[in-house]
């Protein structure tokens, strides 16, 4: 399990340090022989008995390496280091035994949630202003390196920036029944006047297109995220447009399925919240969960199929002489044409030793951007079912520098109001048995965004 | 007010300032005090000094400053015992806080406080709260349980808190029963051996039940369950795999582990079987859309279900694509894996994002790149054409490490079709300037070289002159001016076997040379199939074994796949009934460093004194074939025996170009008389499933080996030669070449231990020592290093035993008798260079002789004797 939890500045000064097993050393037993060797396993050699610097032994091997992070764990003298950085923050956690990978990293970016939900961006200045709160987040979060609840909603309940509110008997215990209670996501009591829930769908589209148009990779990695407010302990079922389900019903009606089975997706695969009855879904395929309060993500899922690809980017480059390129782009949008899209950029990537560009577009603003070695095209707006063309002059200073450029993708960002893969919200009921209002009591609303995800294309 | 002051604070009379400020009237003051002691402690300076001070700040209702406190307590209570005891009553008072958030504070603390003294008073307080009417005290009392174990193991036994943990199994509280399981299979794993965690029916249910929860550490402990029939394997399956749906990669990756498992035991024609199989691969796939680390770690476990089970992502090749800004470790594992899954359906496509890589940026991802290219012609043979044009544009772009890495892998395609491309060695030769890393240029003398024998014929006198004057120059110089005892070895080995016998010689070099198969790069099936084992852990992303990089006792016993035992409740079915099912294993060469592994590896089913097998009369035999060791296969080939000693169907060949250029698989000729020890069963059949493997080791004079510098570990240099997959009941003789092999000591002794017959042919030849030496250094040994045996039952006379030991290096230095009995001295050389010394004593009519051995390493008189006692039996 996690033997210890490190977190760094950029220089590798340490902000906070837990040790949670006594196999992690100290830094009372320094030891500094075990930086000097290097290899896959530096240090194996000195044996058990010497009792390593293992704060030390990260900073001097991974943070201060001179090549590349080569790889998230690093093993030093049989010791495992697991890192994350957000932004200049190292985030790293240690241990001595053959633990599950994933798991310890699934630990560090929720523990970089946890932080995000009590201050803000993770910088050195706040870990520093919050260093007490986060020993007790630390203390909560991970017992003797397993770990443990880390939900955000229940752990501020009694850990707080401020101190500690005087709790009353049954104050403290409904906390710990939060904390550790059946239905962890959601304490019992909750109230609203005005019982109201938003559903998001938000999707991601990812495409790699060769430079003569044909689909390489294309994937939505799509998230419906809700946001409730509802009162007492309500039972709510999600229904989409999902192939296999629209299916099973269709089976006595023949008529209706090849109605409806036009517009049913087909997911490849889905994960849900823990909030979610996953023996129910794989079983009857339907989505019944009781939401937490507030903002979650109920689900993640993933299509290939039949994707609405709301952009297409044909690239021409011509090289004119050694000192020249002419690059040509046009993209053709490809939806109803009574949608918009929003916030465009095309990035058309230039080569090093770039000197001058000229650059002509129709619509929006391009600019040739020297420190990002790209030319940014931006358009606010566009209507569906259009297209629109830049055309860039580049010149070249000459160098004797043999190695070809590597010509890196054309990229795009965009935003779309349709979710590309083509997924609908059907319904989504809400029961609340032991209060007195139904499902038509709910405001609901549905809302579907669609941002482009790593949108390339080759040139 | 900000507390990141607190990180800025000068450094002199801190300590002074610290307890002053610890002990003020003003709880606010205190409180900042206690933040500013744990900021210090984070930088990393020492404030052990102000414990009794801290300890007073104790008894407080709050609860931050409480937390405080315990953080510096866990820090400095090992280095403070004594004050960590004026700590305790307050503990144990806490323990019964009426405040649940402090009540669990204190049972967490009291665990992390590393302390001998403190476990005693921990006890009772612990058993109160396992029984604690909260989850939220019993959960955190669960762990508290295995930190104890921790430290006082065996008290933890003696009190019956295993029995409360499995009681907390069956909790109502999902977060208890997760903790209460985590902590008994890590109670278990620190005992290999106890059965603390027997897997019985009642446990499994338990935990089945349990599993709704879908937590990390149910899943792991389920998945050392060995159900006993199939159908029990099926419903633990079937009630894990909703669970593929779960957000956290973590429980993915365990649901995998626990299905990729017990797939295994399934019948493979079932329709379940398949489902599960088609299961498996939306939730792989999705894990490819998580953040860089987790996908890092997703993909070294993707990598061995490739090689386990090609066929659940043969589809998903798209999902591999390398995206433009993924992390280099992520990049080079995709690309990996993409060689993997290359078929000749989609090799075209590969192929062509191949080419695409090669003009990126990072050297190292260019470069591999390039070599996967290779790799392909080898893997498809259809495309090799089309590979090796991509390569030769690949030259063209001059770009240094591109071409000297396009030449190393043309090396490798070249053994897999000869005669086929020769005709591009003019575009190769073009660049032989350019080459300067070692892969390179030797990959190019080979193409070189090999090209030039192949047309020896055809040449004029005068340049076949010229090349054989080059060998003769090239083993002059190999074995005069080397410093490296690796070329010198081999060189003697070349000279001698020309020498010797110029028949032999030519069998052995000019033989027919083993193709190259696309397996090199896999992973040996034993090792892969524990590696299925650890899936999610640490140890299949670093593709080691746990060993390799945990200390101590935790994770060291090995696990294994489960056979599958047919659906017949069949608990008595006697293991060398597996099904032929694996078969069909891809064979796998390991490099160098791996077959001295796997040898090692075939070890650990070994017993040191070994049933010898009736003796077969082998001189003559081994005079021909020169056979040492043997294999007799009884029913069928199981995988599980280390790929060195798995006949190989396609005969392949170490990576290195020149090893199998000479492989000494045919016999040479032998020390006359020499004692040839009788074969013995080096793996019995019931512990390698059916394979059984017995053989002897001999000593080749002057060829064998040549013996030289400090070797130490013994290495098969080739692989065995078998040509034909072994019928039941057949049984084949084959030699193997034996390379002793530079090394630490610690290795040979594992190899001593584990191969108890080799020693006397490590007896060098030459082991005679000069008379006065032999006394000087007799007396230098201390005694404690003498040892004596007793041989019994050997009807030898002095004269006699003393010629036999002659003929196997052992010489008889001194003869002297006293009081009618001959005491002979005796003296021997290993191969790497240990003197033995021994003393036996002959008395006529007595059977039994005594055998006294001085030597500086101690460890190996063991063996020398059953040598000893083996040589003189015969």
């Amino acid at each position: 399990m996690i033997g210890g939890l490190f977190i760094y500045n950029h220089k590798g000064e340490v902000l906070i340090s837990r040790v949670y097993r006594d196999d992690i050393g100290s830094r009372q037993a320094a030891d500094s022989a075990v930086f000097s060797s290097s290899g896959p396993f530096p240090g194996e050699r000195l044996g058990g008995s010497v009792r390593r610097n293992a704060v030390d032994a990260f900073r001097v091997n991974v943070i201060h390496a001179r090549q590349q992070v080569r790889s998230p764990v690093t093993n030093i003298a049989r010791t495992s280091f697991f890192h994350v950085k957000r932004s200049n923050i190292w985030l790293a956690a240690v241990t001595k035994q053959n633990v599950n990978a994933a798991m310890v990293f699934e630990f560090l970016y929720k523990m970089c949630d946890v932080m995000a939900a009590y201050f803000g961006k993770i910088s050195e200045e706040n870990i520093k202003n919050n260093f007490v709160l986060i020993y007790e987040l630390l203390d909560e979060i991970l017992d003797f390196g397993y770990p443990q609840n880390s939900e955000t909603g229940a752990l501020k309940t009694f850990i707080t920036q401020q101190g500690i509110k005087s709790q009353t008997k049954e104050e403290q215990s409904q906390i710990t029944s939060q904390v550790t209670g059946q239905i962890g996501w959601r304490r019992e009591g909750i109230k609203y006047r005005r019982n109201e829930l938003f559903l998001d769908v938000l999707e991601s589209v990812n495409l790699l297109m060769s430079p003569q148009g044909q689909v390489l990779s294309a994937h939505v990695s799509g998230r419906v995220v809700m946001k409730s407010y509802l009162s007492g302990m309500p039972e709510c079922k999600f229904g989409m447009n999902d192939k296999i389900v629209i299916e099973k019903q269709g089976k006595g009606t023949a008529d209706e399925t090849s109605k409806s089975g036009k517009q049913s997706i087909a997911i490849d695969d889905c994960t849900f919240h823990q909030c979610v009855r996953l023996s129910k879904f794989d079983s009857e395929r339907s989505i019944s969960f009781i939401p937490p309060d507030g903002e979650f993500e109920l689900m993640r899922y993933r299509t290939t199929k039949d994707i609405i690809l709301p952009f297409r980017v044909i690239p021409l480059v011509r090289e004119v002489g050694r000192t020249k390129l002419e690059v040509k782009v046009v993209i053709k949008s490809n939806f109803k044409p009574s949608l918009l899209a929003q916030k465009i950029e095309v990035r058309i990537p230039t080569p090093l030793n770039t000197s001058g560009v000229q650059v002509i577009c129709m619509k929006g603003k391009a600019k040739y951007k020297a420190s990002e070695n790209a030319i940014v095209w931006k358009i606010k707006r566009m209507a569906g079912m259009k297209e629109s063309q830049i055309s860039a002059e580049i010149e070249l200073l000459p160098t004797n520098d043999k190695k070809k450029w590597a010509r890196p993708p054309i990229s795009m960002n965009f935003e779309v109001p349709f979710a590309p893969s083509g997924l609908k919200v059907r319904y989504l009921k809400v029961f609340e048995p032991k209060l007195n209002y139904s499902d038509h009591d709910v405001i609901k609303w549905v809302r579907y965004i669609g941002r482009s995800g790593i949108y390339e294309t080759r040139c | 007010m900000t507390d990141s002051k607190y990180f800025t604070t000068n450094k002199k009379a801190e300590i002074f300032e610290l307890k002053a400020e610890l002990n003020n009237e003003k709880k606010e003051k205190r409180k900042e005090a206690v933040k500013k002691v744990i900021a210090v402690i984070t930088v990393g300076k020492d404030v052990s000094s102000v414990f009794p001070d801290i300890v007073n700040c104790m008894q407080t209702d709050n609860l931050k400053l409480k937390k405080l406190v315990y953080l510096y307590l866990m820090n400095y209570a090992k280095s403070q015992p004594d004050m960590a005891i004026i700590a305790v009553n307050s503990f144990v008072k806490d323990c019964e806080d009426p405040n649940l958030l402090i009540q669990a504070l204190a049972v967490r603390t009291m665990g992390c406080i590393w302390v001998d003294k403190i476990t005693e008073y921990l006890s009772e307080p612990l058993l109160k709260c396992l029984e604690d009417e909260h989850p939220y005290v019993r959960k955190t009392a669960a762990v508290c349980v295995a930190k104890l174990h921790d430290i006082n193991a065996q008290m933890v036994e003696d009190q019956g808190f295993l029995d409360y943990l499995w009681g907390l199994i069956a909790d109502s509280n999902p977060m208890v029963v997760a903790n209460a399981v985590a902590a008994l299979s890590e109670i278990s794993e620190s005992h290999p051996n106890s059965n603390l965690l027997n897997l019985n029916t009642q446990n499994i249910n338990k935990l089945r039940t349990a599993l709704n929860k879908g937590q990390i550490f149910m899943l792991d402990c389920l998945s050392n369950y060995n159900p006993k029939n199939d159908r029990k394997a099926q419903s633990i399956c079937e009630r894990v795999t909703p669970q593929l749906s779960h957000a956290n990669s973590a429980v993915v990756l365990s649901v995998v582990k626990v299905l990729m498992k017990f797939l295994e035991l399934l019948p493979k024609d079932s329709d379940y079987y398949n489902m599960l199989l088609k299961k498996l691969a939306p939730p792989l796939v999705t894990l490819m859309s998580g953040e860089s680390e987790v996908q890092y770690a997703s993909l070294r476990n993707i990598n061995l279900i490739v090689q386990k089970r090609p066929e659940i992502l043969k589809q998903e090749i798209k999902v591999f694509f390398v995206k433009y800004n993924d992390p280099i470790y992520v990049k080079l594992e995709k690309l990996d894996i993409r060689i993997h899954l290359a078929s000749q359906a989609n090799i075209a496509q590969v192929l062509a994002e191949l080419k695409e890589y090669a003009t990126e940026v990072n050297v190292d991802f260019v470069r591999k790149a390039v070599w996967a290219t290779g790799r392909c012609a080898i893997k498809v043979e259809q495309s090799a054409e089309h590979c090796v044009s991509t390569l030769l544009d690949l030259i063209k772009t001059k770009v240094n490490y591109v071409v000297q890495e396009v030449i190393a892998v043309i090396r490798d395609i070249f053994r897999k079709y000869s005669n086929k491309y020769e005709s591009i060695i003019a575009t190769l030769c073009e660049n032989l300037d350019s080459l300067d890393e070692p892969d390179a240029r030797s990959a190019m003398i080979w193409i070189l070289l090999e090209s030039f024998l192949e047309g020896f014929h055809d040449e004029n006198t005068q340049e076949q002159l010229t090349l054989l004057t080059l060998v003769q120059q090239m083993l002059t110089l190999a074995t005069q001016d080397s410093d490296n005892p690796d070329l010198r070895e081999r060189g003697y080995t070349y000279w001698a076997l020309l020498s010797a016998d110029p028949v032999t010689a030519k069998e052995v070099v000019l033989s027919e040379k083993p193709l190259i198969s696309q397996e090199t790069e896999l992973i040996e099936p034993t090792a892969l199939e524990e590696l299925i084992c650890h899936i999610g852990s640490l140890a299949s992303v670093y593709h080691k074994p746990s060993n390799a990089f945990v200390e101590g006792s935790h994770g060291i016993h090995r696990k294994h796949l489960p056979i599958h035992h047919g659906s017949t409740d069949a608990g008595d079915s006697p293991v060398g009934t597996t099904t032929a099912t694996n078969l069909e294993q891809p064979q796998v060469i390991p490099s160098q460093g791996d077959l001295l592994g796997s040898l090692l590896n075939l070890d650990l089913s070994l017993p040191i004194n070994v049933p010898q097998v009736s003796s077969m009369q082998m001189g003559a035999v081994d005079l021909l074939g020169g056979g040492l060791d043997s294999l007799v296969g009884q029913s069928f080939i199981p995988s599980s025996v280390p790929a060195t000693f798995a006949p190989s169907p396609t005969p392949a060949v170490v990576r290195s170009g020149l090893n199998d250029l000479f492989e000494l698989s045919t016999g040479i000729g032998m020390a006359p008389g020499g004692y040839v020890a009788p074969k013995a069963v080096w793996l019995p059949a019931v512990k390698a499933k059916g394979l059984e493997i017995s053989g002897t080791f001999t000593h080749r004079q002057g060829v064998g080996w040549i013996l030289e510098s400090s070797l130490t570990g013994v290495i098969p240099s080739t692989p065995l030669a078998i040509h034909t997959p072994l019928m039941p009941n057949q049984s084949i003789d084959v030699s193997l070449s034996l390379n002793t092999l530079g090394g630490c000591e610690k290795q040979y002794r594992c190899l001593l231990l584990q191969l108890p017959q080799p020693t006397q042919c490590a007896f060098v030849e030459g082991g005679k020592m000069e008379h006065q030496v032999f006394l000087a250094t007799w007396k230098n040994i201390p005694n404690e290093n003498e040892l004596q045996f007793q041989i019994k039952e050997c009807h030898l006379n002095a004269d006699t035993v003393s010629s036999e030991l002659q003929n196997n290096n052992v010489y008889t230095i001194a003869k002297r008798n006293v009081e009618g009995r001959d005491i002979l001295y005796q003296s021997l050389k290993l191969t790497n260079g240990i003197w033995i010394l021994a003393e036996l004593r002959v008395q006529p009519g007595n059977p039994n002789y005594t055998l006294s051995r001085k030597c500086r390493a101690p460890e190996v008189s063991q063996y020398i004797y059953q040598v000893h006692n083996s040589i003189l039996k015969n």
